[in-house]
């Protein structure tokens, strides 16, 4: 049997309770991150900055608390009665004994739906081919005049003027202020297209919004809103809310531009670089007049070289060269002339002087000559008896012949 | 045989720049006398000269549609 102690374990104390209950809760790992749906009551924003609210359905309330740095952040500020989803942690206010969600985000329960209608509106402005390329106009090189339609006190707007200033001040910008968010932003779009094109005719027109919810951006997933940009004389840039923010006016427009300023970039060529291309002819335009130039110069010295030849005084210079030439070849031949003329008679005095018959004579030979005088070549000149002279190289004497062979 | 030209300091930038490209695709691509060169070089250069100033003294003009009026519009800073 079990005795009742006499020392009954000390009591708890309130705080002692509160901060057990809190560790308990912020040790369940699904209460530390989890989605509530319900239904804004209680709302209040004191100046803190803090958000109080709670989060009720059909039979239950929980008490919400999100902090002024989260509060701050929040792109959708939740109304009374709104249906939401808060996410958070579950923990223990220990100061009032109560349970909380200590919230840091939440959406508008309508969101889910409202993805649904965008998907569906983009699959029948798609089948009716408002998003082909090739209805994609080619947007100005030089635009003159320049629509926008955004709101006129937006810093879209600041920001597109300034982007203009800078890189294009040569245009002209014509501005259809209307709404973009709530009620009366589409129509006031709608409009804007209509009478940019009707009265001011522009060469490109911008359309464009900051960032923000997607229910801030929602004029620009309108129907009205697409068909008026398909509708659109000029070409239409769209620039709205953030890189990662795609509507349906981005796909029916020319050109979508992931901001505002980004729409003004695309919209105009920058100032530099047209600078730039502007040195870059003024320069091709001096480098070819120059060449055209000098090639002129050199056909007129080639000209002037030819025509130089052909003057009276260069004729007589030439003349003068060829008489001189031809007096030194005429010098040259007659030179030569006597030269073989030389050698000629040399060789014939060498001829004559071997023909001269005392030479032969001192060689041994003898001149026989018969009593008539006539120099003897034959034994049918002389007969045994007859007296003849020898003449030989240094004189003569007599003989007589002997005898005799006859002729053979 | 010149075409009648306007004046260079009415033309846009467009225009302007234009017709700088024409010239000197003109230039470098056709026989030309020394004349019609030196005559589009000169105009070629004034045009330049136009387009440097179209850039350098431009100041964006804003203007705002209310209905089928076009008026001033002055962004308050």
């Amino acid at each position: 049997m079990v005795q009742p102690s006499l020392f009954p374990p000390s009591a708890w104390t309130v705080s002692e309770v509160n901060r057990y209950l809190r560790d308990l809760l912020e040790s369940d790992h699904n209460l530390a991150d989890l989605w509530v749906q319900g239904e804004i009551s209680n709302l209040s924003r004191p100046r803190s900055g803090h958000l109080y609210f709670t989060v009720k359905d059909e039979s239950a309330a929980l008490r919400c608390v999100m902090w002024r740095n989260n509060a701050q952040r929040l792109s959708y500020l939740p109304k009374e009665g709104d249906s939401v989803e808060v996410h958070g942690s579950v923990s223990v206010y220990e100061t009032g004994g109560q349970y909380q969600l200590y919230a840091d985000a939440i959406k508008p329960l309508g969101e889910g739906a409202l993805y649904q209608e965008f998907l569906r509106l983009k699959a029948k402005l798609e089948a009716e081919g408002l998003f082909d390329e090739d209805r994609k106009r080619p947007l100005p090189r030089w635009p003159r005049r320049i629509g926008i339609v955004t709101s006129p006190t937006g810093a879209a707007l600041r920001d597109m003027l300034n982007t203009l200033r800078r890189r294009y001040p040569l245009v002209e910008v014509i501005l259809a202020p209307s709404p973009v968010q709530g009620r009366e932003a589409p129509a006031g779009i709608v409009a804007g297209l209509r009478d940019l094109n009707r009265a001011a005719v522009p060469d490109v027109i911008l359309l464009a919004r900051g960032g923000g919810s997607i229910e801030d951006l929602w004029a620009f997933n309108d129907e009205g809103v697409a068909r008026a940009i398909a509708a659109s004389d000029a070409p239409v840039i769209t620039g709205v809310g953030h890189e990662t923010d795609f509507t349906i006016a981005d796909f029916v427009a020319d050109l979508r531009a992931p901001t505002p300023t980004a729409a003004a970039e695309l919209a105009t060529p920058n100032r530099d670089d047209l600078r730039i291309d502007l040195d870059e002819a003024s320069r091709r335009l001096a480098q070819i007049v120059q060449s055209e130039i000098g090639e002129q110069r050199w056909r007129l010295n080639e000209l002037a070289g030819r025509l130089g030849r052909l003057s009276p005084e260069a004729h007589i210079q030439r003349d003068r060269q060829r008489l001189d030439e031809l007096t030194r070849r005429a010098i040259t031949s007659l030179t030569h002339y006597f030269d073989m003329q030389r050698a000629h008679l040399g060789a014939a005095e060498q001829r004559l002087t071997d023909l001269n018959p005392q030479a032969v004579l001192s060689r041994g030979y003898a001149v026989v000559t018969g009593a008539d005088g006539r120099s003897v070549r034959s034994v049918n000149q002389v007969e045994p008896g007859d007296a003849l002279d020898v003449r030989v190289s240094d004189g003569e004497f007599g003989v007589e012949v002997s005898g005799g062979k006859p002729p053979a | 045989m010149s075409k009648k030209r306007p004046p260079v300091e009415e033309l846009t930038y467009e225009e302007a720049f234009t017709e700088l490209e024409t010239i000197i695709n003109t230039l470098e691509a056709d026989e030309q006398t020394l004349d019609e060169i030196l005559n589009k070089f000169e105009r070629g250069q004034e045009l330049a000269r136009h387009c440097a100033s179209l850039l350098d003294k431009a100041e964006l003009k804003t203007k705002q549609l209310a209905g089928d009026e076009i008026t001033d519009f002055e962004l308050d800073e």
